[in-house]
């Protein structure tokens, strides 16, 4: 019998060998290389063309002096002030609204009748413009932490929602059959499911959640803060210093990409099962 | 045993899926329905199943109705549709999720060993060929010993040798646990193999053209005379169930005929 059996086990996955590892691990060092390539570029041609005197360096200051404003704010320490302030802000916008989104979302998505109650008012708050609550989040919270977290929690709070609801609703139809054919509870359903189906759909939400809680920091430290790198940026125009407004810039770009390399890299793990294009490259 | 009494299914649009099939399934026969596209048998295996509820008719298994999932009948798809986020062994433990840790462990390393896969169990879906895929569908479906295994169209999408070797390794399951097995099949050959009895159905509204019985010891000889007498007497019935022309005159005649079935 086990003679009849093996006749269709043999053709399955080759392992990975050691040297293509190795090849591997160089291409993503190359690829470092490669990226790094236009941003080196381009400061050097700006810290070129300020030294020629082609450009003026007042408005404009080239990378040597941003350099050293980032210098003297980490070594004076309330660079790390301001950076904790900003960061402290985001995780906790996003993180509210992480939660918030994925629950309306899973709620929405699972439960038609809950979907035809919530998605209409939730798309109206949608169209919003979330600045337009600054005022209100004001006058409701204070303008300290409160309004600030609120602002980014809602501008967290809808890339999530519509990524979640979005993603049950297209789960394939034939997935859900064994979950029923299992007789799984609704909560039972949703874990055991749906959340594991549409789990890589979940992080491209919560990335871009994550993004727009960097968006939305700064509009919440535009309206009045004395720490936090969007003070940064309006003390830099008050005070007319474009290289403290330059280098505050950057800060986010790298806090951005960090943040987002470290959600990517957290649930890479929980992905190891997807089939697909990058899987395996 | 699996009781189908007077079953009609009329979908929402219109479309007369079934009418009046009646069908009883003996503990531990094997089944075989076969029949030209859309003459309900898919339908009546999701009735079966308690995905779909009946219009008219009831389905039990053992006396007890069957109007959605039961833990007495398991079901294989077409498609294995094993959940790729989950290893092997833990799509087999899927419906064991009640069953204390070591237990289901144990269960599931065991027909993982029956279906020939046993060093597999700790890989993904992804990795497994459609003829693994599919077995591992069949021993999810087993592990939880449904009394009643419905397939539909289950080896349709392999080639013929992976398919006959598929076949095998589900006899040799049902030989482990004697369930009921009822499998809808669109391959002659594949329904004589392994049906004890092969119902003929036609279409418009679906129903039973004929049922054919196959008194062949196991395991069955595809080349011997009775073999190939057996199947040509499912593909007159074939031919005869698609006869659009004469089929109400044959229907009359099929009805008399398998008055005498049951």
């Amino acid at each position: 019998m086990t003679a009849t059996l093996d006749t269709d086990t043999a053709v399955s996955s080759v392992p990975v060998r050691a040297d293509e590892v190795r090849r591997r691990r160089g291409f993503s060092l190359f690829g470092l290389a490669i990226g790094l390539a236009v941003p080196l570029a381009l400061a050097l041609l700006w810290e070129a063309a300020v030294r020629l005197g082609l450009a003026p360096g007042r408005l404009m200051p080239p990378p040597s002096r941003i350099a050293l404003t980032l210098y003297d704010l980490a070594v004076g320490g309330s660079l790390l002030m301001h950076v904790t302030a900003t960061t402290a802000r985001v995780a906790a916008g996003f993180a509210l609204g992480v939660v918030a989104g994925t629950l309306f979302g899973a709620l929405a998505g699972y439960s038609g009748t809950m979907r035809q109650l919530l998605d209409p008012t939730l798309q109206g708050l949608r169209a919003v413009p979330s600045i337009a609550w600054v005022p209100l989040f004001i006058l409701w919270l204070g303008i300290f932490e409160e309004s600030k977290i609120a602002l980014i929690a809602v501008g967290v709070f809808f890339p999530v929602y519509l990524g979640v609801l979005g993603a049950i609703l297209s789960v394939d139809r034939k997935i859900v059959e064994v979950g029923r054919v299992y007789r799984l509870s609704g909560p039972a359903m949703v874990r055991r499911i749906l959340l594991p189906a549409i789990l890589p759909e979940f992080i491209i939400a919560v990335r871009s959640g994550l993004g727009l809680g960097w968006m939305f920091v700064v509009a919440a430290e535009f309206m009045g803060a004395s720490e936090g790198l969007g003070f940064l940026l309006v003390d830099g125009q008050q005070l007319g210093k474009p290289d403290q407004i330059i280098a505050s810039i950057l800060i986010f770009a790298v806090l951005g990409k960090l943040s987002d390399a470290i959600l990517v890299a957290a649930s890479a793990p929980l992905l190891r099962w997807q089939d697909g294009f990058a899987a395996r490259r | 045993m699996l009781t189908i009494d007077g079953i009609d299914k009329i979908y929402p649009n219109g479309t007369h899926a079934l009418g009046g099939v009646s069908l009883a399934v003996e503990q531990g026969e094997i089944l075989a329905i076969v029949g030209g596209s859309g003459c309900g048998k898919s339908t009546l295996l999701r009735l079966a199943a308690g995905l779909d509820t009946p219009t008219r008719g009831t389905i039990a298994v053992d006396g007890t109705i069957i109007d959605r999932p039961h833990p007495a009948v398991g079901i294989v798809f077409q498609e294995p549709r094993l959940l790729p986020w989950l290893s092997v062994a833990d799509n087999i433990g899927f419906g064991l999720a009640d069953v204390p840790k070591a237990e289901r462990r144990d269960r599931v390393e065991r027909v993982l060993a029956r279906i020939g896969l046993a060093d597999y169990g700790t890989r993904w879906p992804r990795e497994l060929s459609g003829g693994q895929a599919q077995r591992v569908a069949i021993a999810r479906a087993l592990v939880t010993q449904p009394k009643v295994l419905l397939l539909d169209e289950p080896f349709s999408a392999l080639d013929a040798f992976t398919r006959a070797s598929l076949q095998d390794a589900l006899l040799a399951l049902w030989d482990a646990q004697k369930p009921t097995l009822v499998i809808v099949t669109h391959d002659v050959d594949e329904a004589i193999v392994l049906g004890d009895r092969v119902v003929v159905m036609e279409p418009h509204p679906g129903r039973i053209f004929s049922t054919i019985g196959v008194d062949l010891p196991r395991p069955r000889d595809r080349l011997s005379d009775a073999f190939v007498a057996a199947q040509r007497r499912v593909l007159r019935a074939l031919d005869g169930s698609l006869g659009a022309p004469e089929s109400d005159r044959k229907r009359a005649e099929a009805d008399a005929g398998a008055a005498m079935w049951w």
